[in-house]
């Protein structure tokens, strides 16, 4: 701690902060741009100028950056001195001079960090009266829009996306008042997490692509504070509403997850709950006969009177949807709507993270790791987040050095500059390439029982008492004791590896490699990921289960003829099991009622279909990889500009349902009711109740606005149906208002924030005002509940399996997942289809050299019973005798791991 | 859609590939012979075509959004096609005072270019430079390689003369 003096206050500050962060931790307003919390100083902009005395006897002082002053004891400094301010203001000045001053028609405009700035530090009349520099603006993909003329030379953009993200596409040309921040040539960003430039720019040079046909202003729009479904994840976003539609996914500063950061699915794979074709009516399918929602009760209770009802869930919908499900059914015929290899996978996982010897690393906390080994997980497409996390792990090396060195972590050039490129080692042995292999120490690609062998020869050389894997090349026998030396040599050591092979023997090498760990009495952590963003919640759902619940057991009773009638729960079965077994199982029974919120193959066979909500639309709780139970909430109600709409939570419909059924009045009637109930099933799941504050929860007596206080239109935006302005709609199940009326500030204890918002802070640099300290964590504590971080045990070694041999003329099916198209609901959005790949089958340069055929070539070849043709991708770096198929892309049968590719051949033309 | 840079057909020569990574080894890092490749190319072919980026990159194993940084810093690397000849025309403060203006007229006179153009032969390029280092013989002016001070606004013809 340091005691530092800001215009003549005492305040208790980190020393080890510079003056900026130190002023914006105690909630004193400092202009800048070029600092930002998770890309430290450069002193670039010369905007944070303050005063600083060499004592309380100075009075002249002298201008200092603050942003590059350390927060020593005893530093006196003014804000408000004159001369600063002076300073600052003619700092503005210049930034702006080539500025367009086009805020009316610039998208930024209202949550613009620049506008805000420029506020703050009074520049308010323009004297340049000249012309201004342009620049030609470059086509950047369907993601970001780019205007270069408003930028100010920050230096974030390419700061962000190169030395954060690992970018190497966007670059800064040019010199003095000539510099263009852009890609050599027009082109699609290549990065994953470009999405991010939208907010970490503080101007409008990169703005949201997506939001650009249906613009509005932040202000206008209503928010939530939701739980990106993309993947398991669990990143925190707050989607923006106007007039019925999503119209834009900003980040939510979770400290513990995503702080600052999501991916570009999670902010441009929203469109799904914008389509035309979503049910919005419950639908008697084979009429095409909509009807409300007691008539669509009284048709469901019909058809399902008196027969055995099966009830499949879903790992993308919410605990409350599946427990009410399984309430409908009963337990012992509630199925969790997931392939039986895959829910075995993920019920290892829950075992090892919920027991296992090592304790789980949140997102945040994997960036202060120093070593990593990435076991068989591609994570950029499977966790795209996690990579990101990875990257600021290797770069963790810099800041040590740094620190030895006497140099600050914020200290961003001097930072870097010491490093010259040294990074904590990170460890990747996957399937094929990854795009994270630029920062391993080295990178491995093999079949997936050989990543398994190679897993266990690494456990085996951190602990001899692990199983040796016998028959192992000295090659790899080398590299898994290198992998074990610099896992052993690191302070805190983080495995990852995960489900996405469908490889049960890769997950149990990695339960291996944990316990080797914790018998060395290492400080490491593991995180293992698995596929959709509520798989471990079916998890833990079904965590006291020991019947089969998978979706083959499901349809297999229905084969059987065990059961009359069918309730499937936002799935799709097509997406889970090959086409047959699931059209035998649904012609084999009488009655299937589906809710779901797209159209699906699935909902295309039943016969009465229920509109349930999407995120956007319902609240619910979400289980992330991590074990965090984490709540998303409502953001608009569709009927208020649609009566026609009668869209309905999951739970909600299930409930309804079963008390039509059973003849009872409904018993939950709100969100904390359902979660509670939900919460009693097993003792791990107890603690969602604390996910988030409940419906009752106020501040000052207000309930909290999910709309900005200047929110407008709101009298008219619904004169095309009355004139007469309704009540708003009610939220029973939330703190939250369909309203700007309510509580939006930042000075009051609250952990669920829709928009980032407080006075003079209208960007998403507004999370200043809500952190204890600036980048640090949320003050009332970061969202959501972590339900792994109970007592520890020891785990049973695994034996490793046998090398991998394909038998001759077959070639492994190996699931190739893409972060743009292999998860079901974001890949029917516009600008994600855009970016997805065409289905492809993938083959080792080698094989495709046996065969004779080149990339490109249309090949045939038998999979299970299907018969495809499929263009082929030759690759570098695939092993050989598997053949890559991309998952869930349109085509692609649903993938197992046993599953084989045989009769492969050129398909004649 | 508006290409600010081409990039195809471009390919460094062997002699450029050679030169440029014998330079390469001289560094422990291959990016700090980023400025000397692009003066390779620069050498060969009298400026840098849009194409060097991704091929000095390449060699370098840098992006090339990085080589392009560093050939649009630098004035003299030349990102458009010039001339036989470069004129580098002092303007620095010294050389104004002593007289840099009537050296410009008389160039434009003889040549037709004002600073940044090339004549339709090709046979010059006239350029501003900020201080040759010349400031006690005002005002100064380069040719190619070799440097003249106390250059007067009639001798400018003689000098140009020497290259054809």
């Amino acid at each position: 701690m340091a005691t530092i003096h800001v215009d003549g206050k005492q305040y208790e500050v980190d020393g080890a902060d510079n003056l900026l962060q130190a002023c914006l931790s105690l909630g004193l307003d400092v202009p800048y741009f070029c600092w930002h919390p998770a890309l430290g100083s450069v002193g670039a902009c010369r905007q944070c100028a303050v005063k600083q005395y060499s004592d309380e006897n100075d009075t002249r002082g002298r201008l200092v950056m603050s942003c590059m002053t350390p927060a020593t004891d005893n530093s006196w400094i003014s804000i408000d001195d004159e001369e600063a301010k002076a300073f600052r203001a003619s700092v503005i000045e210049w930034l702006m001079i080539n500025h367009p001053h086009d805020c009316p028609v610039c998208e930024e405009g209202g949550h613009c960090h620049l506008q805000d700035m420029t506020v703050m530090t009074g520049h308010n009349q323009r004297r340049y009266r000249f012309s201004k520099r342009t620049h030609v603006n470059q086509e950047l993909g369907p993601f970001i829009a780019h205007e270069m003329n408003r930028c100010i030379a920050c230096y974030r953009c390419v700061r962000y996306y190169k030395d954060y993200a690992g970018g190497t596409d966007l670059g800064v040309f040019g010199a003095n008042d000539q510099v263009y921040f852009g890609r050599v040539e027009d082109g699609t960003l290549e990065s994953e997490f470009s999405g991010n430039l939208t907010e970490v720019c503080p101007t409008g040079v990169f703005t949201d692509k997506t939001h650009s046909e249906r613009y509005n202003r932040k202000w206008d729009m209503q928010f939530a504070p939701s739980i990106c479904h993309g993947c398991a994840s669990g990143c925190n976003t707050s989607p923006g509403e106007r007039y019925g539609e999503i119209r834009r996914i900003e980040n939510r500063f979770n400290g513990s997850v995503n702080h600052y950061f999501l991916c570009d699915r999670g902010r441009f794979g929203y469109g799904y709950v914008n389509r035309e074709d979503r049910p919005r009516q419950p639908i008697v399918q084979r009429s095409k006969l909509t009807m409300g929602i007691d008539a669509a009760l009284d048709q469901a209770a019909g058809l399902l009177n008196r027969r055995r009802i099966i009830g499949i869930g879903s790992p993308r919908a919410s605990l409350e949807s599946n427990f009410a499900l399984r309430e409908l059914v009963g337990a012992e015929d509630f199925f969790s709507g997931i392939a039986r290899e895959e829910l075995d996978n993920i019920q290892l996982v829950r075992q090892i993270l919920q027991d296992g010897p090592l304790p789980v690393a949140s997102i945040r906390d994997m960036e202060a790791h120093d070593a990593v080994f990435v076991l068989g997980e591609d994570l950029t497409q499977t966790a795209a987040r996690i990579a990101l996390a990875l990257r600021q792990a290797a770069r963790g090396k810099a800041t040590e050095l740094a620190k030895a060195a006497g140099i600050q972590d914020w200290h961003q050039a001097a930072v870097q500059n010491i490093a010259q490129g040294a990074q904590n080692p990170v460890f990747i042995a996957s399937l094929d390439s990854t795009r994270l292999d630029d920062i391993a120490a080295e990178s491995v690609h093999a079949a997936p029982d050989d990543l398994a062998r190679l897993g266990c020869a690494v456990a085996h050389a951190i602990d001899p008492s692990a199983p040796a894997v016998a028959g192992l090349e000295s090659e790899a026998a080398e590299l898994a004791e290198r992998i074990a030396q610099a896992l052993l040599a690191a302070k805190r050591p983080l495995l990852v590896s995960g489900a996405s092979l469908g490889s049960r023997a890769i997950i149990e090498a990695a339960a291996n490699i944990a316990q080797a760990l914790k018998n060395r009495q290492k400080n490491a952590s593991i995180s293992l990921v698995v596929p959709e963003a509520n798989s471990m919640g079916m998890a833990m759902l079904l965590a006291g289960e020991s019947a089969d619940k998978s979706v083959e057991a499901a349809l297999a009773a229905l084969s059987a003829g065990q059961y009359d009638a069918l309730v499937v729960l936002e799935n799709d079965l097509y997406r889970r099991a090959d086409k047959a077994s699931v059209d035998a199982a649904l012609a084999a029974v009488g009655v299937i009622i589906a809710a779901d919120h797209q159209q699906t193959p699935t909902t295309d066979r039943a016969h009465l279909l229920l509109p349930a909500s999407s995120f956007a639309e319902g609240d619910g709780t979400l289980v992330s990889q991590e074990g965090r139970a984490q709540r998303f909430f409502q953001v608009f109600d569709p009927s208020y500009y649609k009566p026609e709409v009668l869209i309905r939570e999951g739970w909600r419909w299930m409930h309804a349902l079963r008390s039509t059924l059973l003849g009872q009045p409904v018993d939950w009637t709100t969100l904390d009711q359902v979660t509670a109930a939900c919460a009693q099933v097993h003792p791990r799941l107890a603690p969602i109740t604390e996910a988030a504050p409940d419906a009752g929860f106020r501040i000052r007596g207000l309930k909290l606005a999910r709309s900005p206080h200047r929110y407008s239109g709101r009298t008219a935006m619904r004169a095309n149906l009355s004139v007469h302005e309704p009540r708003q709609p009610q939220d029973p199940d939330s703190a939250f208002a369909f309203s700007m009326e309510g509580y939006a500030g930042s000075r009051e204890q609250r952990q669920q924030v829709p928009f980032a918002w407080s006075p003079g802070w209208n960007s998403p640099q507004a999370w200043n005002k809500f952190q204890d300290e600036v980048g640090g964590h949320l003050r009332s504590g970061d969202p959501g509940v972590r339900l792994f971080d109970g007592a520890r045990m020891d785990l049973h070694w695994t034996a490793p399996p046998a090398a991998f041999a394909p038998a001759q003329g077959t070639w492994q099916v190996v699931a190739l997942h893409h972060l743009f198209g292999s998860e079901e609901n974001s890949s029917r959005a516009a600008p994600i289809q855009e970016r997805m790949p065409q289905p492809y089958i993938a083959l080792a340069e080698a094989e495709a050299a046996r065969l004779g055929v080149n990339e490109g070539a249309l090949l045939g070849f038998t999979l299970g019973t299907e018969v495809l043709q499929l263009p082929l991708r030759i690759s570098a770096d695939l092993p050989l005798g598997v053949a890559g198929l991309p998952a869930g892309l349109p085509s692609i049968p649903p993938l197992t791991s046993n599953a084989v590719v045989t009769e492969l051949r050129e398909a004649a033309q | 859609m508006t290409t600010l840079i081409k990039t195809d057909r471009f390919t460094l020569s062997d002699a450029e590939r050679a030169a440029i990574e014998q330079e390469m080894h001289h560094y422990e890092d291959p990016r700090a012979a980023s400025i000397e490749a692009l003066k390779i190319v620069q050498q060969q072919r009298g400026w840098v075509p849009d194409g060097a980026a991704d091929a000095i990159g390449e060699i370098l194993g840098i992006p090339a959004s990085d080589v392009e940084g560093v050939a649009t810093f630098y004035s003299q690397i030349f990102r458009q096609p010039v001339g036989r000849h470069i004129i580098r025309v002092c303007d620095s403060m010294t050389c104004y005072i002593g007289g840099h203006e009537s050296i410009l007229d008389s160039i434009q006179g003889q040549l037709g270019i004002g600073p940044g153009q090339t004549t339709a032969d090709n046979r010059f390029t006239l350029l501003p430079v900020c201080c040759l280092g010349n400031c006690d013989k005002a005002p100064a002016l380069m040719i190619d390689d070799d440097t003249f001070g106390d250059v007067s606004a009639d001798g400018v013809a003689a000098l140009l003369e020497a290259y054809p």
